[in-house]
């Protein structure tokens, strides 16, 4: 009990963290914000129920004002802003990574992390994403989606390193990726 | 940790929070309810004295936070300039800022302490269930005090990468990062259980 409730609140931090530390860089000199990398992880090492929780928490401590947002933002303000339904959709992201991952257990970490984190940190964010662009902007899906299509190859990446990442934290704490517990 | 909360006092830091979100949510209704321009732009205004009341300090300070929503105003202005109906973006350009502006006054006007009062009273149908509110309170309690922890950890981290690589701070070090705060937990979930569990 103690354990579940610890992961989940560090790895609510690590979401928090990921997004403040100075962005990372990738190779060919793309900047990238690790925020939605946090999330992934934590589906892909926590599982479905503690993940989409560690996630949600993340969500709550942002709306109660705690500037821990990409960039320093928080706040009532961001269910206002235009990438709202992203940010509503972080906890079911991670859950529906978390999912796919359970039910990936007899492929590699690797393969079956990356997977789990296409199909909830992109999908289904995404989904989320374009519901609430639709809704601040008042655009049609088409529309919405073209308005966010920027940012998928960037996300596409970041589930290669996802799934890379939580292959390389089963070798290093086996008993704390929980999705493979 | 440092909260969004403004450090100049204000009559409506004392207002019950609960009270200032349901205006707020209340306001929002109007908000999306209304599609006239003219409107929009009378409520933006309300929305810029009720910032500049508390003075100029709170006034910039305040406006400020507004800035990054500016790469959307851009698109949305360039979309509708582009499929000439400039009145629809500008409204829902002053829309979104009026929106914004009055959810981060209610943020910045409200004690972290005052919010987490809402959150423990928004859980109160979940305590009726059986669920033990009291650990998540404990878990936002670590994650305020973990998020500065680790984010000291990321820097040290991204400084011994600059200290032997030539090449900027990439996503390698997300791993020892994630390996940190897994033990982080584990450590703390061991004294939670020594000093008598949950």
């Amino acid at each position: 009990m103690e354990r579940s409730l610890t992961l989940i609140a560090l790895f609510a931090a690590l979401i928090a963290a990921l997004g403040l530390i100075p962005k990372l860089t990738l190779a060919f000199g793309v900047p990238i914000t690790a925020q939605s990398l946090g999330i992934m992880l934590c589906g892909t090492v926590l599982g479905a129920k503690r993940g989409g929780l560690a996630a949600m928490l993340f969500v709550a401590l942002v709306l109660i004002g705690l500037p821990l947002l990409a960039g320093g933002r928080g706040g009532l303000g961001v269910l206002a802003s235009p990438s709202m339904g992203f940010f509503i959709g972080f906890p079911i992201a991670a859950f529906a990574t978390g999912f796919v991952m359970e039910q990936m257990g007899r492929f590699p970490v690797a393969w079956a992390a990356g997977i789990a984190a296409c199909v909830g940190g992109i999908l289904t964010l995404y989904l989320f994403g374009i519901m609430g662009m639709m809704m601040m902007l008042q655009k049609g899906p088409v529309e919405a989606l073209l308005l966010v299509s920027a940012f998928i190859p960037g996300d596409m990446i970041k589930a290669v390193l996802a799934g890379l990442i939580t292959a390389a934290l089963a070798r290093a704490r086996p008993a704390s990726v929980l999705s493979r517990v | 940790m440092i909260s969004l909360t403004s450090p100049v006092e204000t009559h409506a830091h004392g207002w019950p929070a609960g009270a200032k979100i349901g205006a707020l949510c209340a306001a929002t209704l109007v908000l999306f309810g209304v599609g006239h321009v003219v409107w929009q732009a009378v409520f933006l205004g309300g929305m810029l004295v009720l910032y500049a009341l508390p003075g100029r300090q709170f006034f910039t300070v305040g406006l400020a936070r507004l800035r990054g929503l500016w790469p959307f105003i851009a698109i949305i202005l360039l979309w509708h300039v582009v499929t000439r109906d400039l009145t629809e973006g500008i409204l829902i350009t002053l829309r979104m800022l009026t929106a914004v502006g009055l959810a981060n006054l209610v943020t910045i006007t409200t004690r972290l302490t005052d919010m987490m009062g809402v959150v423990r009273w928004l859980c109160t149908p979940l305590r009726a269930i059986g669920v033990k509110s009291d650990r998540i309170e404990l878990a936002m309690a670590l994650v305020i005090r973990f998020t500065p922890v680790l984010i000291d950890k990321g820097a040290m981290l991204a400084m011994a990468w600059r200290a032997r690589a030539a090449r900027r701070v990439g996503w390698r070090i997300v791993t020892p990062f994630a390996v940190l705060a897994i033990d982080d937990a584990e450590h703390v979930a061991e004294a939670l259980r020594a000093r008598g569990g949950l």
